[in-house]
C-alpha cells in the first residue's frame, strides 16, 4: 500500500507543484478555475490515451516515437513558460497594483491563461500517462492486491492535491508588489529544467548525442527518484547526472527567457501613478 | 504554411534519427529480458567508450519503465513487447537499472571494463 502511495506520489509531484505555481502566477486574473481546471481535464484525457496507445507510440519512428514525443511536448511547455514570464514582465505591474489597491485584480489575461492551461496538460498528460500505466500494472497482475493499491493511490493522489494547496499557499502570501517577482523566477527556472529534460529525450532517441558525457554525479547528495530530489526537480531542473548538454540547454534557456523578459518591460522610469492612468 | 513546414521539420528529424541508426557497424548488439518483474541477466558486462544497442523484451503482461539515470535512459516497455535502447560509450565503471514500476525486485547493472 505505501509502495503504490510513494510511488503514486512521486510521478504526480511535478503536475502538483505546477498547478500550485500557476494558481498563484494568475491571482487575479478571471476565469483562471476554469483555465486551470480545463488544463488538468485535458491532461487527464491525454495520459489515457497515451497510455492505452503507449506500444504504438514506443514502437513509432523506429522505436523513438516517445522520446521524440516527449522531447516535443517539453518543448512546447518551455515556449509557453517563456512567453508568459515574457507577458508577465509587462503586464504585472499592472496586475500587482490592481490586486494591492482592490484586494483582487479583475485583468483579461486569457491569452497568458491559455498558455499556462497548456503547460499544465502537459504536466498532467507526462505524470498522468505513467501513473495510468502503473495502475494498469497492477490491476493486471492479479486481484488480490488490488484494494491495498487502490487504497495507497487514494493516499498518494491526495498528498499530491496537498501539495498543490501548500505551494500556492505559500506563494500568495508573498506579498502582491513581491509576488509575480518571485513566481517569474520560478516560472524561468522551472522552463529551463523542462528544456534540460527535453535534451535528456532527445539523447536518449540517438537524435542529439553532442556533448553527451555526464557533467557531474550528485547523487551521492540529492537522489533524482527521492521527495525532496523531485521537487528540486521541477521547481530548478535539478538532475543528479546532468549531461553537457543538458547544462548549457539549461543556462541558455534561463538566460533567454530571464533577458527577454528584462527587456520586454515597460520602462521604469515613469511615476508609479501613471499605471493607474494606463490601466 | 505552416503545417508544411511542421512536415519538412517531421522529416528532417526522421532522417537524422535514420542517419544516426545506420552508422551502427561499429556498435554491440545486447539483449535482456524482463520476466516475473526481474531482468535476465541481471547483470551484463560490456567493454569501455564502445557504443551498445540494447535490446529490452518484457515478457509480462504489465508494462514497465526501464529506467537508469547513470545511463540516462527512461522508457516505458509495454507488456509483452520490446524496446531498443541506444546506450552511449560509457567509461569503466559499474551502472545501474532498475524497473520503476517494480523497483524491489527488476534491478540490475551494466559493468564496464
Amino acid at each position: 500500500m505505501l509502495a503504490a502511495a510513494i510511488i503514486i506520489f512521486r510521478e504526480i509531484i511535478e503536475a502538483g507543484l505546477i498547478v500550485g505555481i500557476v494558481l498563484a502566477v494568475t491571482q487575479g486574473v478571471s476565469y483562471r478555475g476554469r483555465w486551470v481546471s480545463s488544463g488538468i481535464i485535458g491532461g487527464l484525457l491525454g495520459a489515457c490515451v497515451v497510455a492505452f496507445f503507449a506500444e504504438t507510440l514506443s514502437s513509432a519512428m523506429s522505436g523513438i516515437g516517445a522520446e521524440l514525443f516527449n522531447a516535443g511536448i517539453l518543448a512546447a511547455a518551455v515556449c509557453m513558460l517563456a512567453w508568459h514570464n515574457i507577458w508577465m514582465a509587462r503586464h504585472g505591474r499592472e496586475m500587482a497594483a490592481s490586486l494591492r489597491s482592490v484586494g483582487h485584480a479583475v485583468v483579461s489575461g486569457s491569452k497568458s491563461m491559455s498558455a499556462l492551461a497548456i503547460v499544465i496538460g502537459v504536466a498532467v498528460l507526462r505524470e498522468g500517462s505513467e501513473v495510468v500505466l502503473f495502475m494498469y500494472g497492477i490491476a493486471a497482475a492479479d486481484g488480490s492486491g488490488g484494494k491495498d493499491v487502490l487504497l495507497g493511490s487514494i493516499i498518494g493522489l491526495t498528498s499530491g492535491i496537498l501539495l498543490t494547496m501548500l505551494t500556492y499557499l505559500g506563494l500568495v502570501r508573498i506579498p502582491p508588489q513581491r509576488l509575480f517577482a518571485v513566481t517569474g523566477m520560478v516560472v524561468a527556472f522551472m522552463a529551463a529544467g523542462m528544456a534540460a529534460q527535453c535534451v535528456f529525450f532527445l539523447a536518449q532517441a540517438g537524435v542529439l548525442t553532442k556533448f553527451g558525457q555526464t557533467i557531474w554525479d550528485t547523487s551521492w547528495l540529492l537522489s533524482d527518484s527521492s521527495i525532496l530530489g523531485k521537487i528540486m526537480h521541477t521547481l530548478l531542473g535539478y538532475t543528479e547526472q546532468p549531461s553537457v548538454m543538458q547544462f548549457l540547454v539549461y543556462i541558455g534557456t534561463l538566460t533567454a527567457i530571464l533577458i527577454a523578459s528584462r527587456l520586454a518591460a515597460p520602462p521604469s522610469r515613469l511615476p508609479r501613478n501613471n499605471h493607474a492612468l494606463a490601466a | 504554411m505552416k503545417l508544411k513546414t511542421v512536415r519538412v521539420m517531421v522529416a528532417a528529424v526522421a532522417l537524422f534519427a535514420m542517419n544516426s541508426f545506420s552508422s551502427a557497424e561499429g556498435e554491440l548488439k545486447l539483449q535482456l529480458t524482463i520476466k516475473d518483474h526481474k531482468f535476465e541477466p541481471a547483470e551484463l558486462k560490456i567493454p569501455a567508450n564502445k557504443a551498445v544497442i540494447l535490446t529490452v523484451k518484457n515478457l509480462d503482461a504489465t508494462p514497465e519503465e526501464f529506467e537508469s539515470k547513470s545511463l540516462k535512459i527512461e522508457k516505458v516497455i509495454a507488456g509483452g513487447s520490446e524496446a531498443t535502447l541506444n546506450i552511449r560509450p560509457l567509461g569503466i565503471g559499474t551502472y545501474k537499472f532498475v524497473g520503476e514500476f517494480n523497483e524491489k525486485t527488476a534491478q540490475g547493472q551494466i559493468v564496464v571494463e
